[in-house]
C-alpha cells in the first residue's frame, strides 16, 4: 500500500521558500528548453507554411539555396512542356519563373541585413492563394516597382509604400505590400521577374515553380521530368518539402545548441533538487522511522519521495512552460543561415514541444530525486526513530 | 582568525550538500564558459581584422559581383598600396554539411594583404605557378587530412559542375584569432571556365580587399573608392575590414541575444541552487546562531560566518568548473559542424567574467541568510528546531 | 494462560567504530496473553532495544522471538512489514505524529495498509478516536494540539487496526504529570477493557505502577524479580 499523495504535496507545501526556489531553477532551464525547441519549431513552421503541397519548385541539384540554383529560359521552356502543369482556363502553364537575389537594407534597430528580392511572373497569384495583398496596388508589369512582405514593412527602413529601394543602378519605388499568412514570403519583396533579370543583367531565373494538375501525380512527373536528358542538373520537388528542408538547417542548429545547453543547464538544476530533497530525507528521519515501523515498506517510502521530487518538477515545467508559451505573441527576426536573408517567424508551440518539456521537468525531477529516495527507503528503523 | 576555521567546518558539515553545490556551480561556471566562448567566436572576425584593410563589396549586397575592371582603377588610387580580390566559390565538399571557406583568390597577392596567412616561400611559388592548385589551412588540413599533392573535388552550385583542386601549400595561421580552415584557389582557373560555360558572368569578382598606407586615412579613401563607381550598374560599398565583419554579427543578431540571455539564465540557475544551500545551512543552525549571540559574538560575526561559507563554496565551485571549461569547450568544438566557428578560444574576458559572476552568486545567495540570522531574537532562535 | 510473546536466548551488540557494544546478553522470558508489562532500568541497560526486537523493527544476532505463534527473526523485511502492520501498535516518547496529516488522517495511516474500504476505515478511525477522547479534534494538525493530545493520538493510531501487541516507548517522558496521568489511564484501561497486551519501556515509577509485572534490566541483563 503506498503513502497517501496529500502526504507528499503537503510536505512540498511545509518548507515553501525551499521548495519556491527549487521549483523556480526548474521552471527557468523548461522555459529555455521550450523557448529553443519553440524557436526552431517556429522557424520550421514558417518555412513550411510558405510551401504549397500542390506546387512543384524546380532548383538546381548541388544548389544549396535559391539564391545559388540556376536554370536558364531554355530549361525552364523544356520544364513546362512536360505533362500534369496546370493550366490556366487561356491554356497557360500556372508558373513562376523567379529570380531570386538578396539585396540589403538598414534595420529599424540599427545595422544592415539581406532582404530577399523575388522576381515573380504573372501566375503567381493563383500559384500561391495565400499571399494577399494588404495595402496599395500589385506593381505594374514592364515597370520598376516592388510589393513589399508584412514581416520586411515593420523591420527595414525605406520598405513603406511610396518610398524608394535603389539597387542594381535602378530605384524602385514600393507600391503595395502584401500579407503571406506568416509564412517566409512575409520576408521577401516582389518584382516582375523580367524587370529584375533586366536590371542584374541576367538571363537566367534561381528556381521555377507550378502547380500540378492533380497533387498525387508528382511520382508521375518526378518520372517523365528524371527521364529528360537536358534536366539532368536539375530537381523538382514538392515546394512545401523544399522550404522546409531550408528551414532544416537553421533549425537543426537552434535545437541542437540550445539542447546542448539546457542539457547543462538542467545539471544544476537536478542538483538543486537533489539538495532540496536530501534536506527533506534528512528533516523526516523521524517520520520515515515512523512510517517504516507502522508497517509501511522501502518501497513505499522510496514512492513517496520519489513522488515528492516529481511533482515538484512537475510544477516546475508547468510554471516554465507557462510563461514560454507567451512567446507565442513574439515575431522575432534573424538571418536564416539557409536562404542567407532575414527571416521573421512567431516562437511556436506544439503538442510535442509541451510533452517534451514536461517529460524534460520529470526527467529532472527522477534524477534529482532518485538518490535522496533511496536514502530514505535505506533508512535503518532504529536509528532513523533515535535521530532528532 | 578563528572565525576561518569555523567557516571551513561549517562548509564541511554536510558534506554532500556542500559537494553538490560546488558541482552545480562548477558545471554552471563550464556552461556560462562555453555561452560566452561561442559569442566571442562570433566576434572573432572582429578581432581578426587588420586597421589598414579595406573592403569594398557591392553596394547592393555582397552576394552581387564587381566588375575585374574595377582592380586597376582601385589600385592608382593615393595612399593605396596593394588591391587583391576574392570570390566566395562555395560548392560542396562530400555532403551539405562541411561548411569551410571556399575562395578564389588572386594568387599574386593574397598573401602579401593576408600576413597573417604564413605560407612557406617555396609553396607560394609552387602555387602561383599552377592554375589548377590550392592552398588549404592547417587547421582545415588536419581536419581532412589533407597533404600537399591531394586532389580536393569540390561539386560547385553557383559555378555548376565538377571542379577539382590540388593542394600546392598548407598555410599557418600567425596569430590566435587567424582562420585557418580557409581554402583558397586561383581567381583565373575559375574564370576561364565560367567564360567558356556561362560568358554573361565572367570577369567578375566577389569583393576587393585594399591594403592602406594609412588606416587613419581609410574614411577618405573609401570615399573616394565609392565615388569612382557612383551611378555605375555596381555601386560599390566601401569599409574596413573590422566594420565589414561588424555587419555580419549584427545580422546574426537574434542568435546572439538568446545566447547572451541564456548565460543570464545560468547564473539565475546557480544563484538559486546557492542561496538554497546557504538557507537550508542557516535555517538548521538558527538555534546555533541564537547561541553565538548570547555568548556575546556580535552581528559582524555572523554575517562573516555566513558570507565566508557562501563566497567559499563558490569560490571552490568556479575554480573547479574553471578548471574543466577548456576540456569542455574543446569537446563542443568537436561535436558542431566542422568549419561552423573556425576560431573557437576561451578568452580571458570569460574567465574573468565566469569568476566574478561565481562570486557575485556567493554574496548574493548569502543576503537571505544573513537577514534572517540577524533579524531572528535569541529566544526565538534559542527555541528553534532544526 | 498461552505466552503470547517469547523471547529464547536473545543477545544483541551495536558496533561503535571498531567497538563491540553488548546491549542485550542473553536474555529469555515470556509474556502471557493480557498482560501490561513495564520495562525499566538505567539509560543504555537496553531496554528499548529489547522492545525494538519484539516489535519487529530491530533484529538480534542470536536467539528466537516469537510473538503470537509466528518467529518474527525468521521473517524476511517485507513480511516483518505487513506482520507489523497487522500486529504491533506502536507509541513513541515524542509521538512522532505526520505533522503535515491531521490527527483523522495521522489513525487513518496504519488502515491504509489494510484491506479496508474508506467507509470501514472512517468507522475505525473514529472509534479509536472516541476511545481516547479526541473525535472533536480530528481535522486538527499535530501542532494545534497539546503534548498529551498528541500523545493520545498516536495511542488512537496505534490501536486503529486492532493490533495484538502494544508497545509504547517511554511514553509518558515527554509529557507533565497531569497528561501522563490521562495517557496510562488511557493504557490501563485498554488493557483491562480491551485486553490488549502492553509492552512499556519507562523510567517512571509512576507509569510503571499501573502495569502488572516490572522487569529491571541493567547491563543487558534481566533482573530477577
Amino acid at each position: 500500500m503506498k503513502i497517501p499523495l496529500k502526504y507528499t504535496i503537503r510536505n512540498l507545501g511545509t518548507r515553501r521558500l525551499t521548495t519556491g526556489i527549487t521549483v523556480l531553477g526548474i521552471a527557468l532551464v523548461v522555459f529555455v528548453f521550450s523557448a529553443v525547441l519553440m524557436m526552431a519549431y517556429g522557424v520550421q513552421k514558417t518555412l513550411i507554411a510558405t510551401g504549397s503541397d500542390e506546387n512543384v519548385l524546380v532548383a538546381r541539384k548541388a544548389a544549396n539555396g535559391e539564391i545559388s540554383s540556376i536554370i536558364d529560359r531554355q530549361t525552364a521552356n523544356v520544364i513546362l512542356t512536360l505533362p500534369h502543369i496546370a493550366k490556366t482556363p487561356e491554356g497557360k502553364p500556372i508558373s513562376s519563373g523567379e529570380p531570386v537575389v538578396i539585396i540589403n537594407l538598414n534595420k529599424l534597430t540599427g545595422g544592415l541585413s539581406n532582404v530577399t528580392v523575388r522576381g515573380v511572373s504573372q501566375q503567381v497569384f493563383t500559384l500561391r492563394p495565400h499571399v494577399k495583398l494588404k495595402e496599395g496596388r500589385m506593381f505594374n508589369w514592364g515597370s520598376r516597382e516592388l510589393i513589399t512582405g508584412v514581416a520586411i514593412e515593420k523591420r527595414f527602413a525605406g520598405s513603406k509604400i511610396g518610398e524608394v529601394v535603389r539597387f542594381a543602378g535602378d530605384n524602385w519605388t514600393i507600391v503595395g505590400l502584401f500579407d503571406a499568412g506568416g509564412s517566409g514570403f512575409d520576408s521577401e519583396m516582389w518584382g516582375d521577374a523580367d524587370q529584375l533579370l533586366d536590371a542584374f543583367n541576367r538571363s537566367a531565373y534561381s528556381t521555377i515553380t507550378f502547380r500540378l494538375d492533380q497533387p498525387e501525380v508528382f511520382q508521375e512527373f518526378k518520372a517523365a521530368f528524371d527521364k529528360e536528358p537536358r534536366l539532368q542538373q536539375f530537381e523538382p520537388k514538392i515546394e512545401r518539402r523544399y522550404f522546409e528542408e531550408q528551414s532544416e538547417l537553421m533549425a537543426g542548429f537552434i535545437s541542437i545548441l540550445g539542447i546542448f545547453i539546457t542539457v547543462i543547464f538542467s545539471a544544476g538544476s537536478t542538483i538543486g533538487a537533489m539538495i532540496t530533497m536530501y534536506a527533506a530525507v534528512a528533516n523526516r528521519t523521524v517520520e520515515v522511522g515512523t512510517l517504516r515501523a507502522l508497517g509501511f515498506r522501502r518501497r513505499s517510502v522510496l514512492a513517496a519521495f520519489l513522488t515528492e521530487s516529481l511533482l515538484l518538477s512537475l510544477i516546475g515545467g508547468l510554471i516554465g512552460l507557462f510563461f514560454a508559451s507567451f512567446l507565442q505573441f513574439f515575431t522575432i527576426s534573424t538571418l536564416n543561415f539557409g536562404s542567407f536573408s532575414e527571416l521573421a517567424f512567431s516562437f511556436a508551440l506544439s503538442p510535442t514541444i509541451v510533452s517534451s518539456s514536461l517529460l524534460f521537468a520529470l526527467l529532472m525531477g527522477l534524477l534529482g530525486g532518485f538518490l535522496p529516495s533511496v536514502r530514505a527507503a535505506r533508512l535503518n528503523i532504529v536509528n532513523a526513530l533515535r535521530s532528532s | 582568525m578563528k572565525v576561518f576555521k569555523l567557516i571551513f567546518k561549517n562548509a564541511l558539515r554536510h558534506k554532500l550538500r556542500t559537494a553538490l553545490t560546488i558541482l552545480a556551480i562548477s558545471i554552471a561556471v563550464m556552461a556560462f564558459g562555453l555561452l560566452r566562448t561561442v559569442v566571442t567566436a562570433w566576434y572573432a572576425g572582429v578581432e581578426a581584422s587588420a586597421a589598414n584593410r579595406l573592403i569594398s563589396r557591392q553596394a547592393v549586397s555582397f552576394i552581387f559581383p564587381l566588375p575585374y575592371s574595377y582592380r586597376d582603377q582601385i589600385a592608382k588610387l593615393p595612399g593605396v598600396e596593394q588591391v587583391t580580390y576574392m570570390n566566395w566559390f562555395q560548392g560542396v565538399y562530400i555532403d551539405k554539411n562541411q561548411f569551410f571557406a571556399r575562395m578564389a583568390v588572386d594568387a599574386e597577392t593574397i598573401f602579401d594583404v593576408y600576413p597573417e596567412f604564413v605560407l612557406d616561400a617555396d609553396q607560394l611559388q609552387t602555387f602561383k605557378r599552377e592554375r589548377n592548385s590550392c592552398v588549404v589551412g592547417a587547421d582545415l588540413a588536419k581536419q581532412y587530412k589533407f597533404k600537399i599533392g591531394d586532389i580536393i573535388q569540390i561539386e560547385g552550385d553557383i559555378y555548376p559542375g565538377v571542379w577539382q583542386f590540388v593542394v600546392r601549400g598548407i598555410y599557418r595561421p600567425r596569430d590566435k584569432t587567424t582562420d585557418a580552415t580557409q581554402m583558397f584557389f586561383h581567381w583565373q582557373y575559375l574564370d576561364e571556365r565560367v567564360r567558356q560555360e556561362s560568358p554573361e558572368r565572367a570577369g567578375n569578382v566577389g569583393w576587393y580587399i585594399i591594403r592602406i598606407a594609412d588606416p587613419a586615412q581609410s574614411g577618405a579613401i573609401s570615399n573616394q573608392i565609392d565615388g569612382l563607381f557612383k551611378n555605375s550598374r555596381a555601386e560599390t560599398k566601401t569599409e574596413t575590414e573590422r566594420a565589414f565583419q561588424q555587419g555580419f554579427i549584427a545580422a546574426a543578431g537574434a542568435i546572439i541575444t538568446a545566447m547572451n540571455f541564456m548565460s543570464f539564465v545560468i547564473i539565475g540557475i546557480i544563484m538559486l541552487v546557492v542561496g538554497n544551500t546557504m538557507i537550508m545551512s542557516a535555517r538548521e543552525r538558527t538555534r546555533e546562531f541564537a547561541v553565538f549571540k548570547t555568548l556575546g559574538f556580535s552581528a559582524g560575526h555572523l554575517v562573516g560566518l555566513i558570507l565566508g561559507e557562501s563566497m567559499l563554496i563558490s569560490a571552490l565551485g568556479a575554480g573547479l568548473g574553471l578548471f574543466f571549461t577548456f576540456p569542455f569547450v574543446a569537446g563542443f568544438a568537436a561535436a558542431v559542424p566542422k568549419g561552423f566557428f573556425p576560431i573557437f578560444n576561451v578568452e580571458p574576458s570569460t574567465i574573468i567574467l565566469a569568476v566574478s559572476s561565481a562570486l557575485v552568486v556567493g554574496f548574493v545567495a548569502s543576503i537571505f541568510p544573513i537577514q534572517r540570522a540577524l533579524t531572528t531574537r535569541i529566544v526565538d532562535g534559542l527555541r528553534h528546531i532544526g | 494462560m498461552e505466552p503470547i510473546i517469547r523471547v529464547q536466548d536473545v543477545s544483541k551488540s551495536y558496533w561503535r567504530d571498531s567497538f563491540e557494544i553488548p546491549v542485550l546478553n542473553n536474555i529469555s522470558f515470556e509474556v502471557p496473553s493480557g498482560e501490561f508489562l513495564a520495562l525499566m532500568g538505567p539509560s543504555g541497560s537496553g531496554k528499548t532495544t529489547l522492545l525494538n526486537l519484539i516489535a519487529g523493527i530491530d533484529r538480534p544476532d542470536r536467539g528466537t522471538i516469537n510473538v503470537a505463534g509466528t518467529d518474527i527473526v525468521a521473517l524476511n523485511e517485507s513480511r516483518l512489514a505487513s506482520w507489523r502492520a497487522t500486529h504491533v501498535g506502536f507509541i513513541f516518547q515524542f509521538y512522532n505524529l505526520i505533522p503535515v496529516l491531521t490527527a483523522y488522517e495521522n489513525v487513518e495511516l496504519p488502515l491504509l495498509l489494510t484491506s479496508l474500504s474508506k467507509r470501514e476505515r472512517r468507522e475505525h478511525v473514529e472509534t479509536a478516536l472516541t476511545v481516547v477522547g479526541l473525535k472533536d479534534r480530528m481535522r486538527h494538525y499535530p501542532k494545534q494540539l497539546s503534548g498529551g493530545q498528541e500523545q493520545r493520538v498516536a495511542i488512537a493510531r496505534a490501536i486503529t487496526t486492532d493490533p495484538t501487541l502494544l508497545v509504547a516507548d517511554e511514553p509518558t517522558g515527554d509529557l507533565d504529570k497531569h497528561s501522563a496521568d490521562e495517557i496510562l489511564t488511557l493504557l490501563e484501561r485498554l488493557n483491562l477493557e480491551f485486553k490488549k497486551t502492553i509492552v512499556m519501556v519507562t523510567h517512571d515509577p509512576r507509569a510503571a505502577e499501573k502495569a502488572h509485572i516490572i522487569r529491571h534490566l541493567d547491563k543487558g541483563e534481566l533482573q530477577q524479580n
